[in-house]
Order: C-alpha cells, then sequence, then structure tokens
C-alpha cells in the first residue's frame, strides 16, 4: 500500500479526515520551509509542498506572496528536492506530495524530473496546468515509479468527464470547492460542497477523494465528511504575517495546524 | 520536419489536441478551465460557420470599425531610402487606433451569443483594453480591464480612454507589472468567474481556441490587403515583402495570413520583435533570441525563460511588445522557415519614427516603428521593383508621454 493510501486508512480508523497541509518550498526561507514541514507534519497526514512558478495562473494573492518570497530567496527545483529528501530523513516524516506548474517539470524533462522525485522521496504529485486527458502520458510514467499523479475535479467537471478521471485516477483525487482561485472566500454553502463531493464518491469509493480551496479554521469542521481536506493559503497567510512582524513561522504556522487539527477530530 | 499546409487557414492547422507543428500551442489550462474553454470552441466553431452570423460580423467591420482601412505609398521615406517601394496598411485607422478593435469586436459578439454580461480582457499598450471597453460599451457588456501598473503609468491615454468607456481598469502589481502579470491575472481572474464571464485573450496567444478566435478576427486586415494589392498593381508583384510588428503577434497573422499559402520568394514575410533598450540584455524578442520551448498562459511556444523554466523579465519601450513569450503560430511559421524574425532595439524604434513622422503624415505607435526600423534597414539594398508593405497597426496617440520624454523637441 502506499504511504498516502496508508495515511487516509489510518486517518479514517480514528474517523476523521486526513489533514493535507500545503505550504511553498523555500517560504520563508529555505531552512524555515523545512523546519515548518518537520513541525506541522506532528499534526498533518500529508504534506503537500509547492514548487514555486513566478508566472502561476490559478494561484490567489497568499499562494502567489509565498511563491514570489521563495523565488526571491533564491530557491531552485534543485533546493526543493533537498528539502523533501531532508523531510523524509526527519524523525516524523509524513507523504509529500509535490504541487507546481507544468513548464518546470517540461523544462526539467518528464523523466528526469520523475525520476529525482522519486530518489528524493516524493510520494505524488500535483501539476495544476497539466489536464486530464492531456495529462494520460505524464500520469502513466508516475505510476510506473509508484508516484501518484493527483487528478483534479471541480464544480465545472462534467459528469461524463468526471467518469474517465476517476477511472484513470491514483490513489487520491482533489475536489476543487468552487469556481476561484487558491485562498478565495468560501463562496459554496458546505452542504453543496459535500453533495457534490459524494457524487464523486459515488463513483469509486475506493478512491481518496479530498477538498481543497476556501478551508480555513472557520470552514474546516463543516467539510469534515470528506476523505481529506486541504489547508493551504491560511498557512501561506500566516508565513507572510508573521515574516512582516518580525515572529518565528514555525510556531505561528504550527499552532495554526494543531488547531486545524482539533477541529476535525 | 514540421510542414505548413496549402489552402487551409493557418489558425486550423492544429491537431486534435491544439498543438500547431505538434508542438505549438495546446492547452495547458487548470481543470476549472476545460469545461468554459470546451465551451466556447464549440460555439466558435458553430458561428464562424455561420452565415448570419458572418453578416453581423461584417456589418460591424464596416460600420463601426471602419474596413477597409487605406493603404498608401510612402513616396518620401521610399525616395529617401532610395531602394523598394515603401508602402502602408494603415490599420491605425481603424476605430480606437490599432488592430485590436476586430478581435474585441469578435468576442464581445462571441459572448452575446455566449449569454454573458461581463467580459474580461489583459491588455499591455492599452489598446486591446481600450478596443474591449469600447466593443463592451457598443454590445452593452459589463467590462474589466487587466494591466500591469507600469504599463497604466506608461500609456495613460489608454487607461483614460477605457475608463471613459466604463471599464473597470484593475492594475496588477505582481511580478515585472506589465503585460505578462495582467494576462496571468485576468486568467485567474476567469478561473474564479467563468460562469458569468467571458475571457477575451488580447492576442494570439493563451489557449488554442484564443489564438484561433483572435486570428480570426485580425485576418480582415490581409482580405482587405490582397484586394488592395490586386487594384493597386493589377495583380501580386513579384517580389513584396511583409513587415510587421510582433509582441503576441495578433497583428502580424492578420497582416500574412492570405498570404501564406504563396512561395516565399515572392512574399516573404518578416516579422520584428522588441530588441529592448540597446545597452539592456532585456528584450522581448523569443524568436529571433532563439528562445526555449516552454509553456505560458496556457499554451506551448518559445518563451523567454531561465533554465529552471522561470518567466524572463522583459524590457521594451513598447508596452505592446513587452511580452515573453509569441503566439504558437507564429513558432510554427519560424520553424517552418515560412516567415523570418528579426528584432529591433527600442533606439532603431525611435529613430525610425523619427524619420517615418519627418516624410511623412503617418503617426504609427512605437509597435509599428520596430517594423519600420527593419523595413529602412533592408530598403536601401533593394531594388526598386522589391514591394515593401509595413503594417501600421497602431496610432502614436498613446505614446505621447514616451516619445516626449525621450524625443522631446526634436520631434
Amino acid at each position: 500500500m502506499s504511504l498516502i493510501n496508508l495515511a487516509f486508512k489510518k486517518a479514517k480508523n480514528k474517523k476523521r479526515p486526513a489533514l493535507l497541509t500545503y505550504t511553498v518550498a523555500g517560504d520563508s526561507s529555505k531552512k524555515k520551509s523545512l523546519e515548518i514541514l518537520k513541525s506541522i507534519a506532528k499534526y498533518a497526514d500529508i504534506c503537500e509542498i509547492g514548487f514555486p512558478h513566478n508566472t502561476p495562473i490559478a494561484d490567489g494573492g497568499q499562494i502567489q506572496s509565498s511563491a514570489y518570497r521563495a523565488l526571491k530567496n533564491g530557491i531552485k527545483i534543485k533546493d526543493v528536492f533537498s528539502i523533501v529528501r531532508d523531510f523524509k530523513r526527519s524523525a516524523t516524516p509524513k507523504p509529500i506530495i509535490l504541487m507546481g506548474y507544468y513548464n518546470m517539470i517540461y523544462q526539467y524533462g518528464d523523466n528526469n524530473f520523475i525520476n529525482i522525485c522519486k530518489k528524493s522521496g516524493v510520494d505524488g504529485l500535483i501539476v495544476v496546468d497539466l489536464p486530464y486527458p492531456e495529462n494520460k502520458d505524464f500520469a502513466k510514467k508516475c505510476k510506473k515509479k509508484n508516484i501518484s499523479f493527483i487528478q483534479l475535479v471541480s464544480p465545472t467537471t462534467s459528469l461524463i468527464r468526471m467518469k474517465k478521471i476517476i477511472m484513470d485516477s491514483h490513489d487520491m483525487v482533489y475536489y476543487i470547492s468552487m469556481l476561484s482561485t487558491t485562498g478565495g472566500k468560501l463562496k459554496v454553502s458546505p452542504e453543496k460542497i459535500l453533495k457534490k463531493y459524494n457524487k464523486i464518491k459515488s463513483l469509486n469509493k475506493n478512491k481518496n477523494i479530498v477538498i481543497g480551496f476556501g478551508i480555513t479554521e472557520k470552514t474546516i469542521a463543516s467539510l469534515r465528511k470528506a476523505d481529506g481536506l486541504v489547508v493551504g493559503s491560511a498557512l501561506c497567510k500566516e508565513i507572510s504575517k508573521s515574516v512582516e512582524n518580525r515572529q518565528n513561522p514555525v510556531t505561528n504556522v504550527t499552532n495554526i495546524v494543531k488547531r486545524l487539527r482539533k477541529k476535525i477530530l | 520536419m514540421i510542414k505548413l499546409k496549402k489552402k487551409i487557414p493557418l489558425i486550423d492547422q492544429h491537431d486534435k489536441n491544439g498543438f500547431w507543428g505538434g508542438k505549438f500551442g495546446g492547452n495547458f489550462i487548470p481543470e476549472t478551465l476545460k469545461k468554459p474553454v470546451e465551451d466556447l470552441s464549440i460555439l466558435f466553431e458553430r458561428l464562424r460557420y455561420n452565415k448570419s452570423f458572418i453578416k453581423q460580423r461584417d456589418y460591424h467591420f464596416k460600420n463601426y470599425i471602419g474596413s477597409p482601412t487605406s493603404f498608401i505609398k510612402l513616396q518620401k521615406l521610399s525616395n529617401h531610402l532610395g531602394g523598394a517601394q515603401i508602402y502602408a496598411k494603415m490599420v491605425s485607422e481603424a476605430n480606437g487606433g490599432a488592430h485590436k478593435i476586430y478581435n474585441a469586436t469578435v468576442h464581445c459578439l462571441i459572448a452575446k451569443k455566449a449569454g454573458k454580461k461581463y467580459v474580461v480582457g489583459d491588455t499591455g499598450a492599452g489598446y486591446a483594453g481600450k478596443m474591449l471597453s469600447m466593443a463592451a460599451k457598443r454590445f452593452g457588456l459589463k467590462c474589466k480591464i487587466f494591466m500591469g501598473a507600469k504599463d497604466i503609468k506608461r500609456q495613460k491615454p489608454n487607461v483614460d480612454a477605457m475608463k471613459k468607456n466604463g471599464a473597470n481598469v484593475v492594475p496588477v502589481y505582481s511580478g515585472s507589472q506589465t503585460l505578462v502579470d495582467a494576462v496571468s491575472e485576468c486568467m485567474r481572474y476567469w478561473v474564479s468567474n467563468c460562469d458569468n464571464t467571458h475571457m477575451c485573450v488580447g492576442s494570439t496567444v493563451g489557449p488554442n481556441i484564443f489564438v484561433k478566435i483572435c486570428g480570426w478576427s485580425t485576418a480582415q486586415i490581409s482580405r482587405e490587403l490582397k484586394f488592395q494589392i490586386q487594384s493597386e498593381f493589377k495583380k501580386i508583384p513579384k517580389k513584396v515583402k511583409l513587415i510587421n510588428c510582433v509582441g503576441g503577434g495578433s497583428s502580424a497573422y492578420g497582416f500574412w495570413s492570405e498570404f501564406i499559402d504563396y512561395e516565399k520568394k515572392q512574399i516573404e514575410l518578416i516579422g520584428v520583435e522588441a530588441g529592448g533598450p540597446r545597452s539592456s540584455k532585456l528584450h522581448a524578442a523569443p524568436l529571433t533570441n532563439g528562445a526555449k520551448l516552454g509553456i505560458l498562459h496556457g499554451a506551448a511556444a518559445y518563451v523567454c525563460q531561465n533554465s529552471e523554466g522561470q518567466i524572463n523579465e522583459t524590457d521594451s519601450i513598447s508596452a505592446g511588445l513587452d511580452y515573453p513569450g509569441v503566439s504558437p503560430i507564429h513558432c510554427f511559421l519560424k520553424d517552418t522557415k515560412r516567415a523570418r524574425y528579426t528584432s529591433a532595439t527600442d533606439e532603431h524604434a525611435l529613430d525610425a519614427y523619427k524619420l517615418v513622422t519627418k516624410l511623412e503624415k503617418i503617426n504609427p505607435s512605437l509597435e509599428p516603428s520596430h517594423a519600420f526600423a527593419e523595413a529602412i534597414k533592408i530598403a536601401p539594398k533593394l531594388g526598386k521593383n522589391t514591394i515593401i508593405i509595413v503594417n501600421s497597426c497602431g496610432d502614436a496617440k498613446k505614446d505621447r508621454d514616451i516619445l516626449k520624454a525621450r524625443l522631446g523637441n526634436n520631434k
């Protein structure tokens, strides 16, 4: 069983959704982003790490700020992999999902990128601008190396398309809760989101479906019936705030993740 | 070896995945945009063959845009340079002062057919935004324009025009605060509002369908030109050079589309990119400088980028050309060697502007001044039987402040 599946199983056994965090590699610095990961891993089940791109077409302000900060600090792809390696060697490693835009993978070369992911201990990949079915070949290559390629489903995805996507998906599927970039305010009621979620779930009960976009301390409890919940922008925002106030982002972000975890117990 | 097909419009020479030449273009978009892009593609493919829609388009092109724009000889410039005969297609006469009005008008017509109430667009030089705001006003659509903060400052006349037309101009402060960031922000906005909003991409860039709609719209320029050349010369002359500036590449495609099937020996297509300031390494000329293939704003094309795939900052005196990417269609024309691409520096463009406006009664903006720079460079070396035609695709009113700062009283 893959580490990602195992993480979902563990959470399910405790009758709670898996908690997935998203932070950007290199934010607020290379060292700090690793410390943040190590620290929040105590409370998170799966950690997503963004490899920052300077022309993100689907990220809201909070994640953009994190990405620009990381790039300003000179973060390179090789640093992202070294953060993953160090994290995987730490005392409480969790499954790692890398998330980013396709151009960076494309410049690296698909195979090259996937190989280094494997070597570094990456468990899954989300590529924001490589949709289905264009991602089929890439997803196959990932599967060969036992890396989960995570398909996305959105409120605009038709039922026919959804069926195809679910059929070709690996361990986990990411449901985008609403029409929004990351970090938008939840503009759809949790009931509506869960209704759509149940529809996706009914297509294949064995897939782990996570909900992301608009999830904060305020909204997380209302969606706790899902297999997993992703919190990203709220954490990136906290890092920005900490940097601004000259506080330690590690402590502040960890406190949020701790509180998020409590809300879904 | 990739090849062009004859008798098929270039915008339709892509494969089922949306790629020209198997590698340029495509649809690198977030899942949320898959459905709206697909809906738009289906609607456009239906409309473009619908007689009443074509009639509507032609009506607005004629009565609203003012087609055809004139085709004139630049006699004094030709005499001064003493070589090829230089002509200009005065697309800047189009309503609003540039070719962007074709794409904007078509997008608003499509938005109406799609039942959308809002239209959103990006702009660099401000022309795409100004025209979209004009067309939106005419067709009763609410309009929002994303524009880099740096461009808002340097192209103020167009910003004023947008506001006057009732558009909401949203400054973009991220990244280099120019067109590249405006397009990103516009796409992000569309991701969040695609249920009631139509997006207009301002050039032949972006996901496949936007390249097609824009190219289909600007193609009007070369339909007029072909007719005008035939009536001027009785037939298509033996040696013609069509020179056009290239940023995203919408005016160049529109200027060339009817002539792509001709032999290169007869009709040469020359695209002029922005070489940036002479003293700077920065530029906006991915084709000229051999930039690598990359993914930007939903399409694969040659992109100014670093080895990690981060998009490079660009620099050009011309906001309309100041873009790190270029249309997949121009990448295809480059690799099939049908078109030749070169660049002109800021200084060359300014010199060209000075010379052209000194000798002729036209006032090309800084974008076509890049094309004039190439014409001025090659004309003296060519014989009198060579016909150079420059697409004067924009009017310099918007460049008032830059020209004043750079040329002062010399002009």
